[in-house]
């Protein structure tokens, strides 16, 4: 979001100001009437009630990335290539997204169902509460597994540390987040160029290098 | 109405607080009566490492213990080393985390208490050939009582009240680390407002029950010695 932030502000001339936080959080600001003018979200479904309860402006949700799910280990080895550690018992703690709150961790447990393993698994989860906490969980080596984002742990198409298995698509409904240009923005032209910016090619293949479909 | 889940971690918070405001008494005592007494140089280093987690936010205090905790830092090193494998997501993690964190709690009020009491009563009770432990008991103990109700109240309420900490090492498992604070947070994350106010007005209404009832009784007392 920095590297868009300063490509846009060198682009255009228009200046931009990041406020990041919990998805959950921003709701809450934004409907007693924090001062932003767009709002990136981490899911679909906070833009849409957004916009149905009139706090943003109606028809200017777009989709702007995929998120991609991935099982990592910090420890190099742990994690082959088709996921199969997660049938194995020589692991102690699964760390997860809340799947009540984060996307990410429903896309966790969502692929657990389709695996069959939710029983086998359940007694090993412990709940961050988001996908930052997640990747914290897993990278101290207080949890040996974890579900993570994939944008978190590679760069540039290489996976920065340990050993992970980017989970198949078809196993989990894809994580869409949305964005939404909010009501304090309807007489600011540059909150819609910043909308049009986001979705040019030189934007997206630059959301793409960082482990997410678009 | 209360779920199951909310009220498993009500009875867990109660659990956590109780024996984390046991143990820290038993911990603050040696550590503020020396702090109290002594004339060594190194009084003031262990002060300022005593009062240190009240600079340090929660969750940053929280994400450190983490670290510490994990198979590579020195706490993880030494619990595997005892054969107890690693703290983290465990109510014994929970309850070591929150003795960090409300070490100052106890330590400041009874370390009060103490300096309080002067010289003269123990000077009194040792010509009375009463010895270091008997005084202990039955002199300073008494009379540092407001102190002890006071680090008593204060670990037990700021256990209570205890979020940062336990998000960061809890990982938020029923019946384990679920804490009221934390399911209080994700009712409100999760916009379930109408939970949140319940568990929330429940758990004030419940804190300031204790709270009044002990100050009463507080100050009940010191007006009795007056009298």
């Amino acid at each position: 979001m920095q590297k868009i932030a300063a490509q846009f502000e060198n682009d255009t001339g228009h200046k931009l100001t990041i406020i990041s936080g919990a998805t959950g959080k921003f709701y809450a600001q934004i409907k007693h009437g924090a001062p932003f003018d767009i709002f990136l979200s981490a899911d679909d479904e906070t833009p849409e009630r957004l916009e149905k309860e009139g706090v943003a402006i109606a028809g200017s949700r777009f989709t702007y990335a995929l998120g991609r799910l991935a099982l990592w280990s910090a420890r190099p080895g742990l994690v082959d290539e088709r996921g199969n550690v997660l049938n194995k018992s020589d692991w102690q703690y699964l760390a997860l997204a809340n799947p009540k709150l984060a996307p990410y961790g429903a896309a966790a447990t969502e692929t657990i169902t389709t695996l069959g393993l939710t029983n086998l698994l359940q007694k090993k989860f412990v709940q961050a509460e988001n996908i930052a906490q997640a990747y914290q969980f897993v990278a101290t080596g207080n949890a040996a597994l974890g579900f993570v984002a994939v944008s978190q742990i590679y760069e540039n198409g290489q996976l920065k540390s340990g050993s992970a298995w980017v989970v198949p698509k078809n196993l989990y409904t894809p994580i869409r987040q949305d964005g939404v240009i909010l009501n304090s923005a309807k007489a600011k032209p540059a909150a819609a160029a910043f909308v049009h910016y986001l979705q040019t090619d030189k934007i997206k293949t630059l959301i793409k290098s960082h482990g997410y479909d678009i | 109405m209360l779920t199951l889940d909310d009220l498993s971690a009500v009875w867990l918070t109660l659990k956590l607080a109780t024996l984390v405001m046991v143990l820290l008494l038993l911990i603050g005592t040696p550590i503020a009566w020396w702090l109290a007494r002594t004339r060594s140089p190194v009084r003031g280093f262990v002060g300022a490492v005593v009062a240190l987690p009240l600079v340090l936010p929660p969750t940053v205090l929280g994400f450190y213990l983490l670290v510490a905790m994990g198979p590579e830092g020195p706490l993880g090193q030494l619990t595997k080393l005892l054969g107890i494998g690693t703290l983290a997501f465990s109510f014994p993690g929970l309850v070591i985390a929150s003795l960090f964190y409300s070490l100052p709690f106890v330590v400041q009020p009874l370390q009060n208490a103490f300096e309080a009491i002067g010289e003269r009563p123990l000077e009194v009770a040792a010509t009375l050939r009463a010895g270091p432990w008997d005084t202990f008991f039955y002199v300073v103990m008494p009379l540092a009582l407001p102190g002890y109700i006071t680090a008593a109240i204060l670990s037990f309420a700021h256990t209570v009240g205890e979020f940062g900490v336990v998000l960061m090492i809890g990982g938020n498992i029923p019946h384990k680390t679920r804490v009221v604070s934390v399911q209080l947070y994700d009712h409100v994350e999760a916009l379930e407002y109408t939970q949140a106010h319940l568990l929330a007005g429940g758990m004030l209404a419940f804190s300031f029950l204790v709270l009044f009832t002990l100050y009463t009784f507080n100050l009940q007392r010191k007006n009795q010695y007056r009298s």
